[in-house]
C-alpha cells in the first residue's frame, strides 16, 4: 500500500471535538483519506473498517458480494464494543442516508452519541489517490457517484441525529484536524462530595429550609426575606433528585432557593418528571395542567416574566443524572439501571425521568412501575425519588428518598458517604394522593411486591462466575459446579436471606512418612514454620458435624450444616436457638457486641445426630459384615492349619483384620449416642464469624475460644467448650507437648486436632496462609481409609495422596467465606452475600479426593 | 468374603475331584479384585469342607474404580466389599471353580449327573430382602435354607439388623447346580447398585441359569436385578455435595428421583407409591386438567416449571397450539432425561424448534421466563420448604409474570382415602408440605391478591364426598389492566 505523502500540517489546528464515548462515523468517499485519518487519530482497536471486516468474511477486501455479510460483522462488533464503554471509529463511506441511519440506531441502541466527521476531499484528489493503488480499481464513476451522494446528504446529517457534525473541507484541514475529547455532561466522577443528596420537595418549601438547616446549611435571604442560597460553613453540596415543584404551596420559593444554590456552586439538580413538565408548558406547549402543575403555574403567575424565564432556562438545562465519585454514586430522578448510567440518550432521560415502566396502569390510573431496584446489580449507589415510599429502604445499592412530604409525609437527605439518614415531617398534608400514600407499617402496594432486596436472579449464581474477593482477587466458579450447586440450594438449604456463611473445606496435614502414620502434628508444624507463623493453636476437634449458627436475640435464627441444610425440624431449631440465644445473653455477649445477632461456626455432637443414617448404612454395616465374615475365615483356615496345611500368612493376615475392624468399630461407636430432642446433644462453636456490622477475623483463635467458652459456662449442657493448646513452632519443646497430647487425644480414638495460625488470618509469603489444617489420629482415620489401612502395603499406596487441589480449594474458599461475611457486614444486598455463599457451595462439588 | 461347601457322601474326599482342587494343599487363584484361596478346612472319608476365600484389595478396588469412572460406592475405602460375599465372590467362585461349574470332571465323570448331600455356609451374605429374601431365592431350588440376619452392631441393640445374612443350606443336588445357584444368588441376592453389566452378561446368566432359572417362581425378579441397575447417568456431583455433607448420597438421589419415575408408565406423576395411590389414571387425569386449562387460557407460549424428566413435556409437545414450549428445573440431570426421552436428537426439526429446556431456581427470578402466556406448577410447590415460597411466588407471578398459572398440589384431606399411607405421613418422602382445600384456596387467594391475578380452584381425580379430589388445582389468571399507560 503507498502512504500518501505525508506534509506537515500547517496553520491553526482544526479542532474536532468528540465526547468521550460515542460512536464515531467517518464519511467520505473512496479515496477520501479516511483510514488515514483514522489510524492518525484514532487507536487501530478503536476503529472499524468495512474493508478490513470485507477480508475477515471473504479473504478478499475488494469482494463488494461479501458487503452484507462485513457490515453485519461490523455492527456487531461496534455493538460489542459500544455495550462495554468503548468508544468506536467506523471507517466505511457511509455516503448513503441509509447506511448512516443503521449506524445511529445502532448508537441509539447503545444509548451514546453519533458523532458524524466528513472528510470533504475533492474528486479529482480521490480518483488520484485510488488510481496510485495497485490492490485497487474503482470505476471513476463510482467515486463520482459517491460524491454526489455525499453532497447530497450533507445539509441532513444533524437531522438524520448525529448529535456533533464535523465536515473537514479538503487534505488542508483534514490534516490540520486535532482531536479533543469533552466529558459528558453528566460526568462527574471526578467529584467526590460530601454531598447531602434531597428527595422530593414539590414546592414544600418551609420543609427544605427546614431540612438544609437540620443538615447544617446557612440560609441567605434577599431583601424579601425569601430564602435565596445556603451555604454549608464544611464546604458540603446539596444534590436535589428533581420533582421540586408542583403540588406544594411554594414551589417558586423552592426554584428561587434551589436555582441560588445551583448557580452559587452549593448544589446541583437533576430534572425530576414535573420540571420536564414545567417546561413545556412554560413554552406553551400543550400539556395537561394535573397533578399539582396548575398550582405551580397560579404560584408562578404572582412572579415576574424575569424570574419565569430563569425558571424555564434552569429547568431547560438540568442534566438527566449525574455520576460522581469515581463512579460510585448516581443520582437520578427515578433511578437509572446500570448499562444506563453515564449514557446519553432519549432513553436515558426517559428512565431518569419515569423510571422504568411495565406500558399499563394500575386501578389508580397511574403507570405500573417496573421494580427496577430489584433486579439491579451495579456497583454504583444509585439515589432517587420519584415515587413516594414510607420510609427509605436499601434495595441493592439503590435508595429512594421521596418520603412523600407533600403527601403529609417527610422531606429526606442522605448524607453521602456517611449513608446518613436525615429527615423533617411534613407541617401539614399539602395534597391528597392519587393512590393511597402509605401509612409506616401498611403493606406493601400490590404493584411492588417483595420490594426488598431479597431477591436473587439465576444471573447472580449460574454460568462461570467471577467473584472478587479482598483477600485472594478473583475466585471463579465453573459453570457446572455452579449447576450442580443450584439443585443443592434450591431442594434443601435454608433459605438465602438467613444462608450467610457456608465454611470452607480444610485440608489436612502433608502426608506422613512415620511407620504406621498418614497424619501426623510435625508436618503441620512444619507448614505453618515454612510460612513464617511462629505461633499456632491446636484445638481438639470433636467428631460431629460442621454447624453453622444465626442466633438472634429473640431466640430465632438458623442452624445448618456445611452444605446449608437445617439439622433439625422446625420444633426442634427453636427450641436449639432459644437455648443458644439465652445462653448469649447470659454471657453478654450481644450487649458486648452492639448487635441482635450472632454467627458461630461450630461442631454439632454428637456425629450420630446428622449422619445416623450414612453411619448405620455404611459404617456400621461395614463392621457387621466384617465381624461376621472374619472370625469365620480365621476359623476355617485354623482348622485347615490344624490338618497340616502349608496356609502361610493368610491367617496371620485374617487375625490382623479382625482386630482393625474391631479397632474400626471401636471408633465409630464413639460418636454415636442416643439423643432425644435437645438431651445429648452438644454445640461447640469456635469460632464468632460475625455479628451487626463485625467480622472477627483478624481476632486471635484464643479470643474465639474465649468467647465460646462464656457460651459454655452459660449453658454447659448444650455448648461444649474446646481444648485448645498454643504452640511455638520453632520451640522443639513446645511442639513436643503438643504432639504428646495430640497422641493422647487420639490414641483412644479421638478425631484429631485443628492446627491455626495463633493471630487467625495470616498473609504468608505466597498470600494467605492456610486458615487451619487437620491432624487426624491414626485410630480415627480408620472411617475414611478403611479399616485396615495401617496394613504396611496398603500404608505406602495410601501416603500417594496429592494436597495441592485441596489447599488450593481451601483458600479460595475461605477467601468466598470472608468476603461474604465483609460484604454482610458492610450492609451489602443480599445477592452480593449469596454470590459468595453460593460460590463457596459450588467450589465443594470440585472433583477433590474427598478423604483429604 | 467367604463360602464354604460340604459333603457328606462317601468318600467325601471325592469333592476335591469334583472341584479339581486338591485336598491336601492350599491353593490361590488370582481374580482382578484381588486373590481367591482354596483349601479344606476337613477333608476325609465322611466330610469334605472345601472353602473359598477371597482377599479383596481395598485400595486397589477404589483406585481402579476411580479411574474406571464414577461409581460412588466403590470409590469409598470403607466398604463391605472386603468382607460381604457378593458378584466379587461369585466372580472368584466362576473361576476357581470353573470346571465344576459347567459339571466336568475328568476324575470322576459318574459322579458330575449325581445329586450329593451338601452343605453351604456363607457367613456374611449380603441379601437385600434379609432372610425372607434368601428363603425366596433358595427353597425352591431344593435346598433347606436356615439363615439369620446378621445385627447392624451387636453393642448396639437399637440398631436392628443389618442387610447381611449368615446362610447354611444343605440338600441333595448336583455340585454343578449347586455352584451354579451361589454363582448367580450372590450379585442378585446382594442387588447393589455398582454391580457393571457387561454386554455378554445375558449369556453368562443363561448359562447359569440352564436347567433351573426358567422354572423358578422368582424367574423375572432374579432376571432384573442380575442385569439391572446400570449406573446411567454421571451423578458425580450430586454425590461429592452428599459426601461433604455426611448425608447417604442415595437419600439425594432418591429426592431427585420422584420427578425422573414421572413420565410414562402407570405410575403416578410425582412418584407416589402404587399403595397410596392407584395408579391407574390420576397422572394422566392431571395431565388432562392442566392442557384442558392451557387451552381455556388460549395459551400458545407455554412454561413447564419444573418439568423434571419431563411428565408433561410429551402432552405439550402432541399439542400443536402450543408454539412454544420450555421446560424448565433445577436438577440438570433431570433435564437430560428429559432431553433424551424426547429424543431430542431425533424430533423433526420443526417440532425440534417448539420446545427447549433450560435449567433454573425457581426461588431465583430469571429473566429468561418473561413473556410467555401460561406457566405450569405441576406437582411442584410442595417440594419446597414454606419459607421459600414467597421467592418462589416472586418469581413465578411477580417477575416472569405470564397471563396464566396453572398449579397443582395434593389434597391432603384425601390421604385417609390412601391405604397403606400411615395417618400424618406425607405421599411423598420430599414433600414438604400438603395441604388441605382450604389451605390451598387461602394460598391462591393470598397470592392473586398480592400480584394482581384471580385463581380458580378445581379438583382433579374422583371426587369424594367428605375429602374432595386427590389433586387439586388452581388456574390463576392475571387481572387485566384498566389500560396502557399514555
Amino acid at each position: 500500500m503507498i502512504t500518501p505523502t505525508e506534509e506537515r500540517p500547517t496553520g491553526e489546528p482544526r479542532t474536532v471535538v468528540v465526547p468521550d464515548l460515542c460512536l464515531v462515523v467517518l464519511i467520505g468517499v473512496s479515496g477520501s483519506g479516511k483510514s488515514t485519518f483514522a489510524r492518525r487519530h484514532f487507536r487501530g482497536t478503536q476503529v472499524l473498517s468495512s474493508d478490513f471486516c470485507r477480508g475477515l468474511v471473504a479473504d478478499d477486501e475488494n469482494d463488494q458480494s461479501a458487503t452484507p455479510e462485513a457490515f453485519a460483522l461490523l455492527h456487531h462488533i461496534a455493538g460489542v464494543r459500544l455495550r462495554a464503554g468503548r468508544l468506536t471509529v467506523v471507517d466505511a463511506t457511509n455516503v448513503k442516508r441509509e447506511d448512516r441511519a443503521s449506524l445511529v440506531a445502532l448508537a441509539r441502541e447503545h444509548d451514546v452519541l453519533p458523532v458524524a466527521i466528513v472528510l470533504d476531499v475533492p474528486e479529482g484528489e480521490c480518483l488520484a489517490r485510488n488510481a496510485a493503488r495497485p490492490d485497487r480499481d474503482i470505476a471513476p464513476g463510482v467515486i463520482r457517484r459517491q460524491r454526489s451522494d455525499l453532497r447530497r446528504g450533507l445539509r441532513g446529517l444533524r437531522r438524520e441525529g448525529f448529535r456533533k457534525v464535523h465536515v473537514l473541507d479538503g487534505t488542508a484541514e483534514i490534516d490540520r484536524a486535532v482531536i479533543t475529547y469533552e466529558k459528558a455532561y453528566n460526568d462527574r466522577r471526578e467529584d467526590t462530595g460530601p454531598f447531602d443528596v434531597v428527595g422530593d420537595v414539590h414546592g414544600c418549601r418551609a420543609e427544605l429550609e427546614e431540612l438544609l438547616d437540620e443538615l447544617g446549611y446557612e440560609l441567605r435571604r434577599d431583601e424579601h426575606g425569601r430564602p435565596v442560597d445556603a451555604e454549608h460553613p464544611a464546604g458540603r453540596r446539596a444534590i436535589f433528585v428533581g420533582d421540586l415543584v408542583d403540588r406544594g404551596p411554594d414551589s417558586p420559593g423552592v426554584l428561587r432557593l434551589v436555582m441560588g444554590m445551583v448557580a452559587a456552586g452549593h448544589a446541583l439538580c437533576v430534572p425530576g418528571n414535573h420540571e420536564n413538565k414545567l417546561v413545556r408548558a412554560l413554552r406553551g406547549r400543550n400539556v395537561q395542567i394535573t397533578h399539582g402543575l396548575e398550582r405551580t403555574l397560579a404560584q408562578l403567575e404572582a412572579e415576574d416574566d424575569d424570574f419565569r424565564r430563569q425558571v424555564e432556562e434552569f429547568c431547560y438545562g438540568l442534566v438527566s443524572h449525574y455520576v460522581f465519585d469515581g463512579g460510585a454514586l448516581v443520582v437520578a430522578h427515578a433511578g437509572l439501571k446500570e448499562s444506563l448510567q453515564g449514557r446519553a440518550s432519549a432513553r436515558v432521560r426517559d428512565f431518569a425521568l419515569y423510571g422504568e415502566t411495565t406500558g399499563e396502569t394500575d386501578e389508580f390510573g397511574l403507570p405500573v412501575r417496573y421494580p427496577w431496584a430489584t433486579e439491579y446489580r451495579g456497583r454504583a449507589m444509585v439515589l432517587y425519588g420519584h415515587t413516594p415510599v414510607p420510609t427509605p429502604e436499601w434495595i441493592n445499592n439503590t435508595l429512594c428518598l421521596d418520603t412523600g412530604c407533600v403527601f403529609g409525609g417527610r422531606l429526606t437527605a442522605l448524607r453521602y458517604p456517611e449513608r446518613e439518614l436525615v429527615s423533617v415531617a411534613a407541617k401539614q398534608t399539602y395534597y391528597e394522593p392519587a393512590r393511597p400514600f402509605l401509612a409506616e407499617g401498611e403493606a406493601a402496594p400490590l404493584s411492588e411486591p417483595r420490594r426488598r432486596d431479597d431477591v436473587l436472579d439465576v444471573a447472580d449464581v449460574l454460568g462461570k462466575r467471577v467473584v472478587e474477593t479482598r483477600l485472594s482477587g478473583r475466585v471463579t466458579v465453573r459453570e457446572e459446579n455452579a449447576a450442580a450447586a443450584i439443585e443443592v440450594m434450591s431442594r434443601f438449604a435454608v433459605a438465602p436471606e438467613q444462608l450467610l456463611y457456608l465454611p470452607p473445606t480444610m485440608s489436612p496435614s502433608a502426608t506422613s512418612t512415620r511407620p504406621g502414620l498418614l497424619e501426623h502434628p510435625a508436618e503441620a508444624f512444619a507448614y505453618f514454620r515454612g510460612e513464617g507463623v511462629a505461633e499456632v493453636v491446636c484445638q481438639e476437634k470433636h467428631m460431629g458435624s460442621r454447624a453453622v449458627a444465626v442466633v438472634r436475640r429473640d431466640g430465632s435464627g438458623v442452624l445448618h450444616t456445611r452444605t446449608g441444610r437445617s439439622f433439625f425440624g422446625p420444633e426442634l431449631t427453636a427450641a436449639f436457638l432459644g437455648r443458644l440465644g439465652t445462653a448469649a445473653e447470659k454471657a453478654g455477649l450481644f450487649d458486648e457486641f452492639d448487635t441482635d445477632w450472632l454467627l458461630l461456626d461450630a461442631e454439632l455432637l454428637p456425629w450420630s445426630v446428622k449422619a445416623g443414617d450414612l453411619i448405620r448404612s455404611q459404617y456400621a454395616a461395614v463392621g457387621a459384615a466384617a465381624r461376621t465374615a472374619l472370625p469365620a475365615a480365621v476359623a476355617a483356615l485354623e482348622q485347615a492349619a490344624a490338618r497340616g496345611l502349608e496356609i502361610g500368612e493368610v491367617l496371620d493376615r485374617q487375625r490382623r483384620r479382625v482386630a482393625d475392624v474391631e479397632a474400626f468399630s471401636q471408633v465409630y461407636r464413639r460418636y454415636c449416642w442416643p439423643t432425644d430432642g435437645l438431651s445429648g446433644v452438644a454445640f461447640a462453636p469456635f469460632q464468632l464469624l460475625a455479628s451487626a456490622g463485625a467480622t472477627y477475623s483478624d481476632r486471635p483463635h484464643a479470643w474465639h475460644l474465649a468467647v465460646a467458652d462464656r457460651l459454655a459456662e452459660a449453658d454447659p449442657d448444650l455448648v461444649r467448650s474446646t481444648r485448645s493448646l498454643t504452640v511455638d513452632v520453632t520451640d522443639p519443646t513446645s511442639e513436643t507437648a503438643a504432639t504428646a497430647w495430640w497422641e493422647e487425644m487420639t490414641a483412644v480414638g479421638g478425631e484429631g486436632m485443628v492446627v491455626k495460625p495463633a493471630a487467625n488470618l495470616t498473609r504468608g509469603r505466597r498470600g494467605v496462609v492456610q486458615p487451619g489444617l487437620k491432624v487426624r489420629g491414626r485410630e480415627y482415620l480408620r472411617l475414611i481409609y478403611g479399616p485396615d489401612y495401617t496394613e504396611p502395603q496398603h500404608l505406602e499406596r495410601l501416603r500417594e495422596r496429592s494436597l495441592g487441589r485441596k489447599r488450593g480449594l481451601a483458600l479460595r474458599e475461605y477467601a468466598l467465606g470472608l468476603e461474604g461475611l465483609e460484604r454482610l457486614a458492610r450492609g451489602e444486598p443480599l445477592w452480593r452475600v449469596h454470590e459468595c455463599v453460593f460460590a463457596v457451595l459450588a467450589l465443594e462439588s470440585e472433583p477433590v479426593d474427598p478423604r483429604l | 468374603m467367604l463360602v464354604t461347601l460340604s459333603t457328606t457322601h462317601v468318600p467325601a474326599t471325592d469333592l476335591g475331584f469334583l472341584l479339581h482342587k486338591n485336598p491336601a494343599r492350599a491353593q490361590q487363584v488370582d481374580v482382578s479384585t484381588g486373590t481367591a484361596h482354596v483349601f479344606y478346612p476337613e477333608a476325609d472319608e465322611h466330610r469334605c469342607t472345601a472353602a473359598l476365600l477371597l482377599e479383596v484389595d481395598p485400595i486397589g478396588l477404589v483406585r481402579t474404580a476411580r479411574a474406571g469412572g464414577d461409581d460412588g460406592a466403590l470409590a469409598q475405602y470403607v466398604n463391605d466389599r472386603p468382607y460381604a460375599a457378593s458378584s466379587l465372590l461369585a466372580v472368584a467362585l466362576g473361576k476357581a471353580f470353573s470346571s465344576a461349574r459347567r459339571g466336568v470332571s475328568k476324575e470322576r465323570p459318574e459322579l458330575v449327573d449325581v445329586a450329593l448331600p451338601l452343605e453351604v455356609h456363607i457367613p456374611a451374605l449380603s441379601c437385600r430382602g434379609g432372610v425372607e429374601m434368601a428363603h425366596r431365592y433358595f427353597a425352591p431350588l431344593g435346598w433347606r435354607v436356615d439363615a439369620t440376619a446378621v445385627p447392624l452392631d451387636e453393642t448396639l441393640p437399637d440398631w436392628g439388623e443389618s442387610r447381611y445374612v449368615d446362610l447354611r443350606l444343605t440338600g441333595e443336588l448336583r455340585l454343578a447346580d449347586a455352584l451354579n445357584h451361589l454363582y448367580v444368588a450372590l450379585p442378585v441376592l446382594d442387588d447393589a447398585k455398582h454391580y457393571w453389566i457387561g454386554t455378554d452378561e445375558i449369556e453368562k446368566l443363561l448359562r447359569a441359569g440352564s436347567g433351573w432359572l426358567a422354572t423358578h417362581p422368582e424367574r423375572d425378579l432374579i432376571t432384573r436385578r442380575y442385569l439391572g441397575h446400570r449406573t446411567a447417568l454421571s451423578r458425580r456431583a450430586i454425590e461429592r455435595l452428599a459426601e461433604v455433607d455426611d448425608a447417604d448420597p442415595e437419600a439425594l438421589d432418591d429426592a431427585i428421583a420422584p420427578p425422573l419415575a414421572a413420565a410414562g408408565g402407570p405410575q403416578i406423576a410425582d412418584g407416589e407409591d402404587d399403595s397410596a395411590d392407584r395408579p391407574v389414571p390420576l397422572a394422566l387425569q392431571r395431565h388432562g386438567a392442566v392442557l384442558a386449562a392451557l387451552r381455556s387460557a388460549g395459551a400458545q407460549r407455554v412454561i413447564d416449571l419444573g418439568c423434571g424428566a419431563g411428565a408433561l413435556l410429551p402432552a405439550l409437545l402432541a399439542e400443536r397450539a402450543f408454539t412454544e414450549i420450555l421446560g424448565v428445573d433445577v436438577s440438570a440431570r433431570a433435564l437430560e432425561v428429559a432431553a433424551r426421552r424426547l429424543r431430542f436428537d431425533r424430533l423433526p426439526e420443526r417440532q425440534r424448534a417448539r420446545i427447549k429446556l433450560l435449567q433454573s431456581g425457581l426461588t431465583y427470578t430469571d429473566a429468561r421466563l418473561r413473556g410467555y402466556d401460561a406457566a405450569v406448577l405441576m406437582e411442584v410447590i410442595e417440594h419446597l420448604d414454606l419459607d421459600r415460597l414467597p421467592a418462589l411466588e416472586h418469581a413465578v407471578f411477580g417477575a416472569a409474570a405470564p397471563a396464566t398459572v396453572v398449579v397443582t398440589t395434593p389434597n391432603s384431606e384425601y390421604n385417609v382415602r390412601f391405604e397403606g399411607l400411615p395417618a400424618g405421613t406425607f405421599r411423598h418422602r420430599d414433600h414438604r408440605f400438603e395441604w388441605t382445600r382450604a389451605q390451598f384456596a387461602a394460598w391462591a387467594a393470598a397470592v392473586g391478591d398480592r400480584y394482581g391475578y384471580t385463581a380458580r380452584l378445581l379438583g382433579v381425580g374422583d371426587d369424594d364426598p367428605d375429602v374432595g379430589t386427590p389433586t387439586q388445582m388452581a388456574v390463576f389468571t392475571r387481572a387485566t389492566v384498566t389500560g396502557v399507560a399514555a
